[in-house]
């Protein structure tokens, strides 16, 4: 008699990550706290109240988007609440609250449910609000209100040529969007995302990299005064505006950025060039939204340059 | 109907020019700022779409077919320039604000589509009649475009301040107008709106067992009207 060998037949894949969307966009939140938590602590009560009412539209907007579409809810994969919060961290806390909402709208239904939802989306929804906000209400979005006096931000003062305090930047009691004024927490937020292996460094390092590089080079050029690779201007330049927010929590958002690791070096690389360019070079102060934002649109070309080959592809011809 | 009612009901609705053929993108994504620009620039092309059409039909066996397009161009042009010249001189502010796009309704494509498909086939009195219901598509398209944005990017209907505007100085409450709206972004997020609905309205009307006629003629937009009745693109096959 043939002994019967039991064998399983399944197709594959047959590793399986436990990993799901909705658990890395949990972890993605948790990492945002402590950014929203300074913000709280240093702009009180508005920035509370901003950061719930673009949480919540966020998510109520998707919820209505699907139940009236009846499509799968999709709310508590935390996708939204991601969004949400982002979009509330990038808002100046003076703003009113139904700006913020306003913009969770727009981008959850526009820039996100209309082409397909959450991995469907061409470009960061709570960046491409950001910028919805920024074009539509320039004033509001751009006056920052801190201990009640209205003052410009480091950024601003940097770019006509002034001096910033460096500490302050680092810890974050200086004026600016909810969220991105405290490297350090920003910082240990980014941390817990390695370290949870969400993101490398590959994206927020190339970009760091080569805007510290940009700015070293063209600062000079642009002012003389201002030594070749000035370590202190460097420093001013990444410690203030969103370029710490948007290298670590936004560029690195996995439907809008490359697969390819060569392409996310490229990606990282136009990042840096281009928001050097916009602060250096354009009218305003900042440009780390404007610059995610076109570099996002620019994902699918990268990708088609950096595809790898298959093995045995594309030898001598 | 009879085929002046339904020339002008096809130009109105079925195969409405900004919402179902997307033709003429041009002005109307760009001088869809406020409704009364909306209005001025389709009614601008309404007159000449009815006068071209007319003399081409009128011409239509004058016309040889190898020289046609020179012709049309030429026709058109005429037309234009007249009516550039009476909105100089009758309503300089509607000049004004349109500017470079009044001489461009010369290579509008929707004026080209209809003297093509339409007019260069067809007697002169369903040609104007073809002209008026599609430049009253392109009017109503064009002015629903403006009325929203110029709603929610001004708070404004025809100029007049409809929603009061908040004062940010004085803390007076009110409508702040959402910028982006009058802004280049804004034509695209209205358009493709309006477009939506429309095509909701008559999908559902579809559902409802109302009878939606299909588009006359060929059956799709004049952009896939090239194969009706003359070869645009030569195959090579033709023998004549």
């Amino acid at each position: 008699m043939l002994s019967e060998i039991k064998l399983k037949m399944s197709s594959s894949p047959h590793i399986r990550s436990k990993t799901t969307s909705a658990n890395i966009m949990l972890m993605v939140t948790i990492a945002l706290l402590p950014a929203a938590a300074f913000g709280v602590y240093n702009f009180k009560l508005p920035a509370l109240v901003m950061l719930i009412s673009t949480t919540v539209s966020a998510v109520l907007t998707e919820y209505i988007y699907q139940k009236l579409m009846h499509k799968k809810i999709t709310v508590n994969d935390f996708s939204a609440v991601v969004t949400g919060l982002l979009l509330g961290l990038n808002m100046p806390a003076n703003a009113p609250w139904w700006m913020g909402a306003l913009g969770s709208v727009f981008g959850i239904l526009v820039v996100k449910q209309l082409f397909g939802g959450l991995g469907q989306n061409f470009m960061n929804p709570a960046l491409g609000a950001r910028c919805f906000l920024l074009i539509s209400f320039t004033g509001q979005m751009t006056t920052f209100i801190y201990d009640g006096v209205s003052g410009p931000t480091p950024l601003a003062l940097l770019k006509s040529g002034e001096s910033v305090d460096t500490m302050g930047m680092l810890i974050g009691t200086i004026p600016g969007t909810i969220g991105e004024t405290s490297v350090f927490a920003i910082i240990i937020g980014a941390i817990f995302l390695i370290l949870m292996g969400v993101i490398d460094l590959r994206i927020p390092g190339t970009y760091i990299v080569t805007f510290a590089v940009f700015v070293g080079i063209f600062g000079h050029l642009k002012n003389p005064d201002i030594g070749f690779f000035d370590p202190q201007y460097i420093t001013a330049h990444l410690c203030g505006g969103g370029i710490m927010l948007g290298a670590w929590f936004m560029a690195t958002d996995y439907v809008t950025s490359p697969i390819t690791k060569t392409g996310q070096l490229v990606y990282g690389a136009l990042l840096g060039i281009l928001t050097g360019l916009f602060r250096l070079f354009g009218g305003s102060a900042e440009g780390v939204s404007y610059a995610i934002i076109i570099s996002n649109l620019l994902v699918p070309l990268i990708e088609r340059v950096t595809l790898p080959k298959p093995f045995g592809k594309g030898g001598e011809k | 109907m009879n085929g002046c009612t339904e020339r002008v009901y096809n130009g109105l609705i079925k195969e409405n020019p900004t919402f179902v053929l997307m033709l003429g993108m041009c002005p109307t994504l760009a001088v869809t700022t406020s409704a009364i620009n909306g209005v001025g620039m389709g009614l601008s092309t309404t007159v000449v779409l009815v006068l071209s059409n007319m003399l081409i039909s009128m011409l239509r066996k004058i016309i040889p077919d190898s020289v046609r397009m020179p012709a049309f161009i030429v026709v058109v042009a005429s037309f234009v320039t007249i009516v550039q010249f009476l909105l100089e001189g009758f309503v300089p502010s509607l000049y004004a604000s349109l500017g470079l796009y009044i001489p461009l309704i010369v290579v509008n494509c929707i004026i080209l589509g209809r003297a093509e498909s339409y007019a260069s086939k067809n007697p002169v009195v369903l040609s104007i009649f073809d002209g008026i219901g599609m430049g009253l598509g392109f009017t109503v398209g064009l002015t629903a475009i403006g009325l929203v944005r110029e709603l929610i990017g001004s708070g404004k209907v025809f100029d007049y301040q409809l929603l009061p505007l908040a004062d940010m100085s004085t803390g007076q409450a009110g409508y702040v107008p959402v910028t982006i709206f009058i802004l280049a972004p804004g034509a695209f997020l209205v358009l493709a709106g309006l477009t939506a609905l429309q095509n909701k309205m008559k999908i559902n009307a579809a559902k409802k067992g109302k009878k939606v006629i299909e588009a006359a003629g060929c059956g799709e937009g004049c952009a896939s009207c090239a194969g009706c009745s003359k070869t645009v693109f030569p195959t090579g096959n033709e023998k004549e």
